[in-house]
């Protein structure tokens, strides 16, 4: 007999939430702002500490949420925030320490339009703050970019797995369209919360309490001693590494017979799908390559469709971010155009189809 | 009192080394009240029972490296963030007894919003405030704390409270917080006052060990470098400027029948 999934209509944002009780999360700590605020408000409906015995909070502010993912994660517990642009930016300090501190954490930016305050609307400006540090000192953060309410729910678990099995932050780096948008989703299996003793056999570094162990354990990121502190940053190079080695993820589409390429995360790879069924309508084939993993980047990916195209447009919800991975990966090869919206515009698919018409000069 | 009254009624030899203070040598200057309060907490961890379950956070100051120096696991908090660390600690680890120990700058200038709300959210925590009112680690700067007219690095003509502000009394603010249970101002500068100071310490962790809410311990402290005086004449001088503002004493205290 056939295994009925049971599937759910939900918005991008909600499945969050449910998605991060079945994974078993220990504790969510955020604050509200648009367009993210479902995720706290979906888990204080849900009362996970009835059930799992997760832990949800609302905190004082972003500064206050992402110290409390430090000092839940430095005790080894499945520990999360999420948050919007300027509350991301608010964590910027904490997620540094994050990193430096080898903590798995899970942090969640559903973007809006900037720079300041900016506007509530769906935006893709925050490429650069997620994929190249962000805060202070020589970091990564694994990026996560999700394309689809299904995308939310599950990278999830797999932003957790990720993070647990290097002891790395993860970030998903969403929108507020992925967060808005209600789509069907089939939730993942519960799974039971770790024990304790699972927690001090899979993370003998947790601080928590001694506990009977002979060592005492320090969750620090302070190194007076320059040596030792290049030695620290040697670690984490190392790691991010056998990431960059391991984990990049990317889906291409139609992109075995295409003349042009677009490159395009998140929802504007959505949109862009769109745009290639319209250009093929015009006779003009493209193809399209999505980055899944912002950080570690598809560097050879794309390095390897380019010598095929006749140009690559990126197309972003900001004024040229990717562009610049999307550059140092062609080398030259091929002319690289940027097609871009901002302040919380969403382009339709007809006018990234005519940007890459008049970018390319393509007579269709 | 002769010693062996002392040590009859539960009181401890002011200066035996307690087991979980670790032979490391503190970076501390001689006569800093740093050293002093490291001991009692760790006496007081010892006693209790709780080197296996409990937790310290460190701040960004002076005892950045507390953690070196008491054998229990340790967090180390962004500067300010103690009590949002802590809180996440104690509220996932609920066998733990977590505490922080911060300066007046760590907790009464960049950390007040966390300060302020993790007392009011009354999480089962035991706050260790060591007010000397400057900043000693960064050369001796102003504090929130730092008295009207006093000289430091950066108010090197006295703080004057119409460019500075007043002098932030943050504990007798806490006071009015409905979260915390337990609120005391102490110092370490005689016999008498680390005996009282460590059976503050004690009951604040007793507090946390039964989750009755925020204990919260101001230890008025000199910084004899920052203050630029002899650790006998800053302890002459706290007595004299300090306690007019900060008056040592309990200030609440919620529960009854202590211990």
């Amino acid at each position: 007999m056939k295994e009925q999934k049971e599937v759910k209509l939900m918005k991008g944002n909600e499945a969050v939430a449910h998605a991060a009780i079945r994974y078993g999360v220990d504790g969510y700590f955020g604050y509200p702002i648009t367009p993210q605020s479902e995720v706290l408000e979906t888990l204080e409906e849900l009362r996970p500490w009835e059930t799992t015995g997760m832990v949800v909070l609302q905190s004082e502010s972003e500064v206050a949420a992402i110290n409390m993912v430090y000092g839940g994660a430095s005790t080894g517990k499945a520990v999360m925030t999420s948050s919007s642009s300027p509350g991301v930016s608010l964590m910027m300090e904490g997620i540094s320490y994050i990193a430096a501190g080898q903590l798995p954490t899970l942090i969640i930016n559903v973007m809006r339009g900037g720079p300041g305050l900016g506007t509530i609307q769906p935006s893709q400006s925050d490429y650069f703050q997620a994929t190249k540090g962000g805060g202070h000192g020589d970091y990564h953060l694994i990026v996560l970019a999700p394309a689809s309410v299904q995308d939310m729910a599950d990278f999830v678990g797999l932003g957790f797995d990720l993070a647990f099995k290097y002891r790395t932050p993860a970030m998903i780096l969403s929108d507020g369209i992925i967060g808005q948008m209600m789509e069907k989703v089939v939730l993942p299996e519960p799974r039971p919360r770790r024990t304790d003793a699972e927690i001090a056999e899979q993370c003998p570094w947790a601080v928590t309490g001694k506990r009977g162990r002979k060592h005492r354990n320090v969750s620090t990121t302070l190194e007076l001693e320059s040596k030792t502190m290049e030695e620290n940053n040697l670690r984490l190079q190392q790691v991010y590494a056998e990431i960059e080695r391991n984990e990049v993820r990317f889906e291409e589409y139609m992109t075995d017979d295409a003349d042009y390429l677009f490159v395009a995360f998140g929802c504007m790879s959505r949109i862009c799908k769109k745009s290639i069924q319209q250009a093929r309508e015009r006779g003009i084939k493209v193809g399209l390559l999505r980055p899944i993993t912002l950080w570690p980047f598809p560097y050879e990916a794309i390095a390897k469709l380019a010598p095929r195209m006749k140009g690559i447009l990126v197309a972003e919800m900001n004024a040229g971010q990717m562009i610049e991975d999307v550059r140092l990966a062609v080398e030259g090869a091929v002319p690289v155009c940027h097609f871009g919206r901002n302040g919380g515009i969403v382009p339709n698919p007809g006018e990234v189809v005519d940007s890459l018409i008049n970018q390319f000069h393509i007579h269709d | 009192m002769t010693k062996e009254e002392i040590l009859a009624q539960g009181g401890s030899k002011v200066n035996a080394r307690p087991k979980l203070l670790l032979d490391a040598t503190m970076h501390y200057c001689p006569g800093c009240s740093h050293g002093v309060v490291h001991k009692l907490v760790a006496e007081v961890i010892e006693e209790l029972g709780m080197e296996n379950n409990a937790i310290g956070v460190a701040p960004v100051g002076c005892a950045v490296f507390a953690y070196n120096y008491i054998d229990i696991d340790w967090i180390e908090a962004a500067h300010g963030r103690a009590p949002a660390v802590a809180t996440a600690a104690a509220r996932l680890n609920p066998d733990a007894v977590v505490f922080t120990y911060q300066g007046d700058g760590d907790l009464a200038a960049i950390g007040t919003c966390e300060t302020i709300h993790a007392c009011n959210r009354g999480e089962n925590l035991t706050i260790i405030f060591i007010n000397n009112g400057i900043y000693g680690m960064t050369g001796g700067q102003m504090a929130p704390t730092t008295l009207e007219g006093m000289k430091t690095s950066t108010t090197p003509y006295g703080r004057r409270v119409d460019l500075n502000g007043y002098p932030l009394n943050i504990t007798n603010l806490v006071k009015e917080l409905d979260g915390t249970c337990y609120v005391t101002r102490q110092s370490v500068h005689t016999p008498a006052a680390v005996r009282k100071a460590k059976a503050a310490i004690r009951q604040a962790f007793i507090n946390t060990r039964e989750k009755r809410g925020t204990s919260f311990v101001e230890i008025v402290s000199t910084c004899n470098s920052g203050w630029k005086m002899s650790p006998e004449k800053a302890n002459k001088w706290m007595e004299e400027n300090m306690f007019p503002k900060y008056v040592p004493g309990e200030i609440k205290n919620t529960v009854k029948n202590n211990d």
